[in-house]
Order: structure tokens, then sequence, then C-alpha cells
């Protein structure tokens, strides 16, 4: 069996384009989520700075509605999607108990797709001017609008949505077919149900947003008339299809952090998760109904009060498995002995801003009084609320409690502190005045607005927060640097964790596993450490590991697409058609190719093992 | 606890502007909506945030205290607890939300004493046709008091979306005649001049589609239209100079009276408006510096420099602010 191994070690940069390893490319999309979530920032303070004041002028009102566009686009698929991902292919596969993710090469291509495409969209400040029609991108202010910066947003999240679009397929595969044995469904760890559901999700939502960005390039690109009512088209269907997706990226983006969360509040509780089946359960059916209130985003659209109300009412039903969610963690916490560490801070101060989210969220549902919050400041204020409140305090949650498995070193705890309190206390002082913005009239997406509507002071308090969250963001990268410079942490388990990824010694060996794990329960590792056992028990003696050999294709593939994407933009058939076929010859060569990966010999695995601490 | 929450919204904002202070029925129902879903929602988040807060400090760990909690699998009683009040809590919240949504979608033709509009949007500006009138102005809506008013809207190029948050939430305005949209208002009895606002992206000056609503006595508004009606543009004076130019210049798409195309807004009466181009204090120098670069007060709207020297800027300036109704 192990004759066709040819163990290729590859080092430093090559390393990086090449892996296939889930830690490493957990670590790729970490840094580029980070990255575009440093330019959506930015965008935003822009964006707050011209506000800070009435009919200031920061920046002229073109440049401004292209800050809106990029901010939104950007921090939605950019940095909240990849940063999702990374935790996704960092933790799955661990606490599952496999050696990697199913489809090793069409990850690390789901990687390199994503990062092309947001670099592609991004380059557009520097080539012409970025998109201006909003994240929402509604026709036809999206199909007229000059220059080229539409046909980069249509374009780069084409190619980067195919790359979540496989990277979910992967994950659903992976978590389906590659559980140790004992994992049973009902043992995984909420993280993994949740990422399972949110998998399921972009399986579904995706493939709308393709179709709608096809019909969208079409029309932008060889003039069709899908949108444009002049030639028999309709403008609501780029709606419909945009939020048939758009709604359920909400979700896609949350349950993790939902996930995350639940692991954070049981370990620092020291208590098992309240009501797990419960949780499971309610993570499923948000994901389901999820997909049945889409038209929320349209009640002022003018589609009748009889879809308007079944909508509402549909939108209103998710609350209770949401609530369900927050007093199973509310009682998993009651009774433990909760230690406040960075990470918990997160998830502590998530719970009651995520809940103020929600509830924001059902007052949106009464479509009348929906006509008085659409697309006013209210509506910021709500879904910053859900996405920042809820996902990006989840996801801090997240990297404070996974870094020392990913990093194999821990986070200052005092700067994680002044990280979160500045970024925690500046992101209500940013969003909560701003539905009062929106009841008192300010719409949303506005460069600017008059004085004397007395809009003045809140706008001014909420400018003064985004600059604390903006210094708390700061804090976290100084407390990044500093920790590279630390050695190893101190404990392969350093918070007492409950399952399987805490069983796996420092650093994190490239095959995870030495021996798969067997799983008798909920919290596996917990269960073991309960029974005085060291570490887990072993389901296979030790032997030979089946690796994967790295790859440049998933790179070269995704660059064969961005090279395309430019003839297209430019309306250069010549460039699509070298872009194209670079990208097809790539599949060609990977499909004839014979790849059989490689093994690590067993007696490479017993070595690593006799120098084991855990 | 509900009159406490509304004391507390009131007299947020501008009173011509704020959603918090309704007028006229709509505006009234849907703030009467508003504040019963705040009360319910402060009721959820007070019972939430006093178990956080009893267990964030109750159960944090002590110093010493090393002990492994009790490992619990969950509590049926609370779980079904925690699933059956949310459920009531959104019937007694759905039920009148499905009634209102029914109420507020009204499509039927104008009674008598009921008044039709007719609102289409313009990149940037908006225009308001009275049907049975036969008036079409523009930016500034004129309307009698306790009137219930039935809208029609549209759009002539992108998505806006109509909004006078003192008086109705929005409605889209979409292009395409397949979309038109309906809605009604009801103007309240306070004569009062409101802000409007466009609420959808729909370009550069997004922003700046402010319009206003005037809410006059009945008669003052019977007044208005018959001197609309009879309004002819004629002027005298160095207006007369303006009126000369401006219908060599302006009169192709801008009408005054019976004359004049219909791309601009119309501008009759333009003497008595609140604003210059909805935006600016209204006043000779704003209407020439409108005149001189209309791309600097409103980036991208459809109106070309018109090549002028002062002196006719000057007089069109003139021309334009003597166009008032009587």
């Amino acid at each position: 069996m192990s004759t066709h191994a040819s163990h290729k070690k590859r080092s430093g940069l090559m390393d990086w384009l090449t892996t296939v390893d889930h830690k490493k490319i957990g670590i790729l999309y970490l840094i580029a989520g980070g990255f575009f979530f440093i330019i959506g920032g930015l965008e935003a303070m822009f964006m707050r700075i011209q506000l800070f004041k009435p009919e200031n002028d920061f920046v002229a009102a073109e440049t401004f509605n292209q800050l809106l566009t990029m901010h939104g686009t950007t921090m939605i698929f950019f940095a909240a999607m990849p940063l999702i991902f990374a935790f996704m292919n960092a933790v799955v596969p661990l606490q599952i108990g496999a050696r990697d993710v199913a489809f090793p090469f069409v990850n690390s291509l789901g990687f390199w797709l994503f990062f092309f495409g947001g670099v592609l969209l991004n380059l557009s400040w520097l080539l012409g001017g970025a998109p201006d029609a909003g994240w929402t991108a509604y026709a036809p202010l999206s199909t007229t609008s000059e220059g080229s910066g539409v046909d980069f947003y249509v374009l780069g999240l084409q190619i980067s949505g195919a790359g979540t679009l496989i990277g979910g397929i992967n994950f659903l595969v992976t978590i389906i077919n590659m559980r140790a044995p004992g994992m049973t469904f009902m043992r995984m760890p909420l993280f993994t149900w949740t990422a399972f559901v949110t998998s399921g999700l972009i399986l579904f939502a995706f493939p709308p947003l393709t179709i709608g960005l096809f019909m969208l390039m079409f029309e932008r690109v060889f003039d069709a008339n899908f949108f444009n009512p002049d030639n028999g088209g309709n403008i609501l269907i780029w709606e419909h299809i945009f939020w048939i997706f758009g709604h359920p990226e909400v979700y896609i983006l949350i349950l993790p952090s939902f996930g995350a969360i639940s692991e954070v509040v049981a370990t620092f509780s020291r208590k098992r998760l309240f009501g797990y089946s419960a949780m499971v359960f309610a993570t499923v059916l948000i994901g389901f109904l999820g997909f049945m209130v889409w038209v929320h985003h349209m009640f002022t659209v003018g589609l009748g009060p009889v879809a308007n109300s079944i909508f509402a009412v549909a939108t209103m039903a998710i609350a209770v498995p949401t609530g369900v969610k927050i007093f199973n963690w509310l009682f998993t916490m009651w009774g433990g002995r909760i230690v406040f560490s960075t990470a918990m801070l997160w998830a502590v101060g998530f719970i009651p801003t995520f809940v103020m989210g929600g509830v924001t969220g059902v007052m949106l549902a009464i479509p009348s009084a929906d006509y008085q919050f659409h697309d006013s400041y209210f509506v910021v204020a709500h879904f910053h609320y859900v996405i920042v409140g809820g996902v990006i305090l989840g996801l801090f949650a997240g990297l404070y409690y996974w870094y020392p498995r990913m990093f194999n070193r821990v986070l200052n705890e005092t700067l994680g502190k002044i990280h979160f309190w500045t970024f925690f206390i500046g992101f209500h002082l940013t969003f909560f005045p701003q539905h009062f913005l929106g009841l008192m009239g300010m719409p949303r997406r506005v460069f600017t607005y008059l004085s004397g509507q007395d809009l003045d002071q809140l706008n001014f308090i909420s400018t003064i927060g985004a600059f604390l969250m903006a210094i708390g963001t700061i804090v976290l990268f100084i407390n990044v640097i500093i920790s590279t410079s630390k050695k190893y942490a101190p404990s392969s388990d350093p918070w007492h964790g409950r399952t399987l990824e805490w069983a796996i010694p420092y650093p994190t060996p490239e095959y995870n596993f030495a021996q798969t794990p067997l799983v008798r329960g909920l919290d596996a590792f917990w269960i073991e450490k309960a029974a005085g056992n060291k570490g887990m028990t072993p389901a296979e003696p030790v032997g030979d590991i089946h690796m994967p050999n790295p790859s440049i294709l998933p790179l070269i593939i995704s660059a064969g697409l961005f090279v395309a994407a430019f003839g297209l933009i430019y309306d250069t058939m010549t460039v699509v058609v070298i872009g194209m076929a670079i990208t097809f010859i790539c599949m060609f060569l990977r499909s004839v190719i014979d790849d059989h990966g490689f093994h690590i010999h067993k007696e490479e695995v017993e070595e690593d093992l006799k120098g084991v601490k855990l | 606890m509900f009159a406490m929450l509304a004391l507390l919204l009131m007299g947020c904002g501008d009173p011509t502007l704020s959603a918090l202070m309704p007028q006229g029925e709509v505006a009234d129902k849907q703030y009467s909506l508003m504040v019963l879903s705040l009360a319910i929602m402060i009721f959820v988040l007070l019972v939430v945030f006093v178990i956080y807060v009893f267990v964030i400090i109750k159960f944090r760990k002590r110093k010493g205290d090393d002990t492994i909690p009790e490992q619990v699998e969950g509590n049926h009683l609370l779980e079904i607890l925690w699933t059956a009040i949310p459920i009531l809590l959104l019937i007694i919240l759905a039920v009148p939300t499905v009634m209102q949504t029914f109420d507020l979608s009204a499509k039927e033709k104008p009674k008598k004493g009921e008044l039709a509009l007719k609102v289409t949007g313009h990149q940037y500006w908006w225009e308001f046709e009275y049907p049975k009138e036969e008036i079409i102005t523009s930016q500034e809506l004129v309307l009698p008091v306790n009137t219930k008013v039935h809208v029609e809207l549209s759009s002539a190029d992108v998505i806006h979306s109509f909004w006078i948050p003192s008086l109705a939430g929005k409605t889209d305005t979409n292009p395409g005649d397949g979309s038109k949209n309906y809605m009604w208002i009801e103007t309240g009895s306070k004569e009062q001049v409101y802000k409007g606002k466009c609420a959808e992206l729909c370009g550069a000056s997004h922003a700046l589609m402010d319009f206003k609503v005037k809410v006059v006595s009945k008669d003052k508004y019977q007044a208005w239209v018959s001197s609309f009606k009879k309004a002819s543009g004629k002027a005298t004076g160095n207006a007369a100079e303006g009126q000369k130019i401006f219908q060599k210049n302006c009169l192709s798409c801008h009408a005054v009276g019976k004359e004049g195309g219909a791309t601009g807004p119309n501008l009759t009466g333009f003497g008595d408006k609140e604003r210059v181009a909805g935006v600016l204090e209204h006043d000779k120098d704003n209407v020439k510096k409108w005149i001189e670069n209309p791309q600097k007060v409103k980036p991208g709207n459809n109106m070309p420099n018109v090549p002028l020297n002062d002196e006719e800027v000057d007089a069109v300036a003139d021309y334009l602010l003597s166009l008032k109704l009587q």
C-alpha cells in the first residue's frame, strides 16, 4: 500500500501556497479574513468620520456610496465568511476525531477561490472605482451604474461564492462520513453541529446567488434584459433572488457563532451544555425557517398584505428557537463555576447584545411598523447588533478560545480584556443611538444629513463609538503580534476542554490523531478525564497514516478565473479565453494525474508518540 | 408600562420628521404597534437580563473553589416553559400585526372628500400629480388637513422609497408599469410642513432627495389649487428679462403654468417653495448657485450646465423667485 508514497516536504511560502492541510487552510482563512476585516473596518471609519457632523465634506457623495457598498460586501463575504471557515477548518475535523476533511484538495481550492474573489473585488478601488449600488445591488441601480465597479462586484462574488459552495459541500461530507467510532450525531459537539447546519444552508442558499449574479453579469456584460422593465423584465426578480440567498446567509454567519459560544460557555462554566438536544433541534429549526422569511426584507416593495402577513408570522416564529438557545446558555452557566477568561468575556458580552439584536428583529417582523423602520438607521442598528454583536463577538470568543489550538500559543489575557472592553463599549456606543436616529427619520445609506433635524448629537456619539471599536481592534493586533514571539502554550489543554480538539498534544501533529479515538459520549474528552484517564482510548492500533499530497493546482485554477474575470470586465474575449484555458487545463491535469498521496509510517508515528506531553 | 414607554419615546427628534411624534391615522397606528412590540420586547429583555445578572454574579468561580459542578443535562419543565411562553407572546403580537397589515394596504378608489395622488420618483426629485385637479408639481406636496389621500407610486428611473416619517411609513417606487405600488395617508389635524425622505439608495444624491409636505387648512388648499391652475408665468422688470431667457433655455425640460416639458421638475409657484432643489435655503444666492452648477449641489443629477452669463443667471433667478401663487 505504501508503495505509492512519496513524502514531499515543502517549506516556507511554497508550503502555504500548496497546503491541503485543514489546519493550515484554517490559518490562511483567518489571516485573509482578518485582512479584509481591517479593510472593511477602515471603510466603516471613513463613513463614520463623514457622518460625525451634518453637511460634512470628508468624502464625496459618489465615494460614500462606494464605501457603503464595499463595507457591506467585504464584511459579509470576505471577513465574516472566511473567519467562519477558518474556525470550521481548524476545529471541525479535530472535534469529530478525523485526520482531515473529506476532500483536502477541494478545501484548498475553496480557499483560493475565495481569496482571488476578494482580491478582485478590492482591486476595483484602484481600477476606476468600487461598486456603488449597495451590497444588495438592487436593479436597476446596479445594472445602470456607470464604470466597472459593479462588474467587479459581480465577478468577485461569483468566484468567491463558488469557493464557499464547495467548502460547504466539503464540510457536509466530512461531518457525515468521517466521524470517529462512537461519535454519533447526537454526540457531536455543538460547534460541529452548527458547522454542519451552516454547510447545509450554504448548499441551498449559494446556488440562487450564483444564478442571480449570472443574470446580473449577462445584463451588464451582454445587455440582457432580466431586470429591465422597458423590455419586459422585472426589477423584483433580483430582489427575490438576492434575498432568497441573503436571508439564509445571515444564519450561515450566525450559527457557527452560536456554536462557538456554546463551546465557550460550557467550558468556562465547567458544565455540560444545558439542554443539548434542544440546542441541536433549535439549530436545525433556525436553519430550516431561515429559508422561509426572505420577504421580510421586502415588506415595502408592495407584495400585498397576504404575502407580508405570512412572512411576518414566519419571521416571528424564528424567535422561539433562538430564545431556547439563549435560555440554555443562561442555564448552562447556572450552577457552574464561571471563569471569566477573555474568551468567556466575549461570550458573556454576546448574550445580552445578541438578545437586543433579536428583539429588534421581532419588531422588524411587523410589516406596518417595518414601513417606518425599513431602510432607516433602525435597521442599520438592528443588523449590526446581530452581525457584530452576534457573529463577531462569537468569533472573537472563538478566537481567544481556539487560538492555542491553532497557533500553539495563547493570547495575552490582559490585552484581551482591554480589547473586549473597548470594542464592547465602543460597539454599543456606535449602534445603540442608531436605533433612535432611524426612528427620528434618518434613512440609511445617506452620505450626509442637513443640520436642524435633531440628528447631530446621536451621530456624533455614534462616531466616537466607532473610534473605540477601532482602538479595540488595534489592541487585538498588538496581542497577536506579541503572541508570535512567545514559546508554546503551557499546556495542550489550557481551558480544561471538554471536546476532542483538546485531547491532542502540542504542537498539533500533521495527522491530528496518532490513533483514531474511541468516543464514549457527549464531551468525549471530559468523560475520559472524569474517569481518570490521561487521554482518549484509541479505537485502532498504531499504523501507517495515509495523507494527501500538497498541490499548487488549486491556486492556479483560481488564478485562471481571476484572469478571465478581467477579460469580462474589460470586454476582451481573448483574456477570457486565456483565463478559462488556465483553469480548464489545471482541472484536466488534476483529473488525469494519479495522486495517491503518501504515508506517514508507523515508526514515525511511534517516534512522535514517545515525545508527547499532554 | 405602556404609558411610560410612550412617554419615553415622545419628544425624540424633530416634530416634523420623527416617527416617534406621529400625526394622522396611519402614522398613529404604526406607532401604536411599535409601542406594543417594544413593550413585549422590553419584558423579554428584563427577564433575560435579570437571570443573566444573577447568574454571572452568583455562579462566578470563587478563589480556591476547585470543585466540579453537577453536570446537569437539562430540565423538561423549564424547556417547555421557555418555548411556550415566547409562543404565547408572539401570538399576542401576531394578531394585531396581521390585522394592521391588511388595514393599511388599501387599494380602493377615493371616495368623496378623499384625494387621489400620483407620486413619481426621479433621480433626485419627486413629482406629484393630482389627477382629478390636473395639477403636476414637484418637491413640495400641498395637502388639506384631515383628509385621506390615496397614493399611487412609481418611478421614472431606479427604485426610490417614499417616506414621510411623521405621517406614514415608506413604500417603494418601482420602475415599470407592472410594479406600481399603492398606499394611503391621512393628513392629521395639524397645519404643518413635514419633511419627507427618499429611503432607498438611488444614486449619488440619494441623501439629498428631500421633499416637503405642507398640510394646510381645506380653504387654503382650495385656494392653492385654483391659483395653481391660473398660474401663467408672466413677469415684469428684470424678471421679465429672465422669463425670456428661461423660455429659450429651460422650457424644454421645465414647465411653468401650462407651458413646458416634463423631464425636469415643474416650477409653477417656485417662489413659494421652502427649499431650492429640496436642500438649500430658499434665497436668490442659492437659486443662482444651483443654476450655475447643479452638479455641485446634487452630484449625479440630470440637469446640464446651461451656458448662461452672470447677468442672465441673475435674471433667471429673479424670474423664478417671482413665480408666486396668490
